[in-house]
């Protein structure tokens, strides 16, 4: 891994650069992540401040951009609404201890366990609940609604082709203002959903009680958005990874993720994690540092304090114009074609994720799903054996242990053999445990009841082992 | 002669044609080197992350996309090396050509994509407008 130094001032021209972009493209996203959660966006706002700013120097990938994220507003939506804002802030402290705690405990680790077919799923559903959230700002409110928002997109999918310093979601959110504006046209506007105050986040104490029954509310909010944004962050990661060919420290972003999440808290902000499509333009515009990572959230802030007064005349449709191309950008379209080639239970699994989070509107729920279902199937998988007879020679495919051992059996007590000796194959298998042993040796007896002699060949030394640990029963000796 | 020939490739049969004629420009001297390199789409690095699972897997299905050029060069006994660059690939292949200072780069004259060709332009195009040294453009 680089030194210190490297990481902040190996590439300070491309970082600082790459730093202002992604701060003009996160403040839609910010505000918009916000009215998800169903905070002021303010909220949102201060949130990718401080994050942004914090991991920085606590996180464990260079060039990665953390803020509030629209897969952590989804979570946080009960609670803002059973419980209101204080509650939010206790929540987004605990997150973060919880965090360090996964950090301490090198759970990024674990996170190899989550399978493929659940991090698609993941991001699939994430990109449907983001969809989903935008459609009460534009479904059956006016014309003019329709007209802006397909404006706005035809703006964010053209424009790049021409002007690629600019992100194109910002300059259609200016020309779009600026015209709703002056064109007296009847357009809802951030303004109606929340306010802007043009002052810098201050360091408050939550207000909710220290107790016991406020544990039990924040703590199953705090676990779930603990692990959804360790889940996107770490897939963040590894693709900031792969992007700039280096590695990066895993566990220490799972702590940065913390500390960066407790100071927001502290500060008035929402829970945040690592964005994708943010770090992507970040490396696509050549940040690499965490330089870039603290230009974004400095010139977000300062965005805000001069913009502010403008903020709020950004009409709806266009930011859910932006939104809804967040969602394409997050969708995995090669999911289709995944559906059909990928094996039937990876293929079920993706899916089955997918279905529970849209269902349950809980990331975390679906991931913990996924994760659970293909271990059965894994279970299931590796719990069958195959048998292929050859003549008299009988080959086994497959595990033999306490889990596959009653198929094994069955095979050989329904089959009808005609000769008096066979030979029971084992070179693409292995026998794990007494009760494959014991499987084996039934079968044996089942078969020499009947007058057939079985003759075990092809066995490896740990199956050997295994056998010889009980005593030489079989007659493979 | 040409020294230090750089072919760009992306696994499609194109890159193969152009391989061949890298290979024969190669044979020409013995001290002619191939530089195979193949560039990781920024485009695609998240769908790749996420259909790969660990980053060695993701570095084989790349390196498998090279297979067949591999086998061409080792059946012909012509010196060469891989390397996977990270970028876009048009402006990443230039990049590397000239910071190198190669002698010669071979690419295929169409890629993959015949769509994102249609809007962006080729990267052989691309290549051959803005790279320093001679370009050999493969039909």
């Amino acid at each position: 891994m680089q030194s210190l130094k490297q990481q902040w001032f190996g590439n300070i021209r491309g970082d600082i650069l790459s730093g202002i972009v992604v701060a003009l493209a996160l403040i839609p996203e910010a505000i918009a992540f916000s009215i998800i959660a169903g905070v002021d966006p303010m909220i949102g706002l201060y949130a990718s401040f401080t994050m942004a700013l914090i991991i920085a120097f606590a996180g464990g990938r260079p060039g990665m951009i953390s803020a509030a994220t629209g897969a952590m507003a989804l979570v946080m939506v009960p609670l803002v609404r059973d419980y209101g804002l204080e509650y939010l802030f206790a929540a987004t402290i605990l997150t973060g201890i919880i965090q360090i705690i996964f950090g301490i405990l090198k759970i990024a680790k674990l996170m190899k366990f989550i399978p493929n077919a659940v991090m698609i799923g993941f991001v699939n559903s994430l990109a449907i609940l983001i969809f989903l959230a935008q459609v009460p700002h534009f479904i059956g409110i006016s014309t003019i609604t329709y007209v802006f928002v397909a404006i706005t997109l035809v703006l964010v999918y053209t424009l790049p082709r021409f002007i690629k310093v600019i992100p194109a979601p910002l300059i259609a959110i200016i020309t779009l203002t600026v015209i709703a504006i002056f064109s007296d046209v009847e357009l809802r506007t951030i303004g109606d959903l929340g306010t802007i105050t043009q002052t810098l986040p201050s360091f408050i104490l939550p207000k909710v009680p220290l107790s016991l029954e406020t544990l039990q509310i924040i703590f199953p909010f705090s676990l779930s958005l603990a692990i959804v944004g360790l889940v996107e962050s770490l897939l963040t990661s590894q693709i900031v990874d792969d992007m700039t060919g280096t590695e990066s420290n895993k566990n220490g972003e799972a702590r940065g993720q913390g500390i960066a999440n407790i100071v927001t808290g502290f500060f008035g902000g929402m829970a945040g994690c690592a964005m994708i499509g943010q770090s992507v333009i970040n490396v696509k515009s050549g940040g690499r540092g965490r330089l870039s990572t603290l230009v974004a959230g400095l010139f977000l802030m300062f965005l805000i304090l001069v913009l502010g007064d403008l903020v709020v005349k950004i009409p709806m449709p266009v930011l859910v114009g932006i939104m809804i191309m967040v969602c394409i950008g997050t969708f995995d379209w090669s999911s289709f074609k995944y559906l059909v080639k990928a094996p039937r239970a990876d293929a079920i699994v993706m899916l089955t994720t997918v279905i529970i989070v849209v269902w349950t509107h809980n990331l975390s729920i679906g991931v913990i799903s996924g994760v659970i279902l293909s271990a059965i199937f894994f279970v299931v998988k590796i719990s069958t054996v195959k048998i292929q007879q050859e003549g008299n020679r009988f080959i086994v495919e497959g595990q033999l242990f306490f889990a596959s051992t009653e198929g094994f059996i069955k095979y050989f007590k329904n089959i009808d053999i005609q000769s008096k000796t066979i030979q029971i194959d084992f070179s693409n298998s292995r026998i794990w445990d007494d009760s494959g042993v014991g499987a084996l040796l039934k079968v044996e007896e089942l078969l020499g009841d009947k007058g057939i002699t079985v003759e075990v060949i092809e066995l490896d030394s740990p199956s050997k082992k295994v056998i010889a640990k009980l005593g030489g029963m079989s007659s493979s000796h | 002669m040409y020294k230090h020939i750089l072919l760009a490739a992306d696994g499609s049969e194109n890159a193969i044609r152009a391989a061949k004629e890298a290979a024969k420009i190669a044979s020409c001297s013995n001290d002619s080197i191939i530089e195979v390199v193949y560039v990781a789409d920024f485009e695609k690095a998240k769908t790749e992350v996420l259909h790969s699972g660990t980053s060695e897997a993701l570095n084989i299905a790349r390196r498998k996309k090279l297979q067949l050029i591999e086998q061409l060069f080792k059946e012909e006994k012509i010196q060469y090396k891989v390397t996977i660059l990270h970028g876009t690939p048009g402006p990443e292949i230039v990049r590397y050509a000239n910071e190198q200072k190669v002698d010669l780069i071979v690419v295929g004259s169409r890629g993959l994509n015949s769509l994102q060709e249609m809007v962006l332009g080729s990267v052989s195009h691309k290549v051959m407008k803005r790279v320093n040294c001679p370009a050999l453009v493969v039909k």
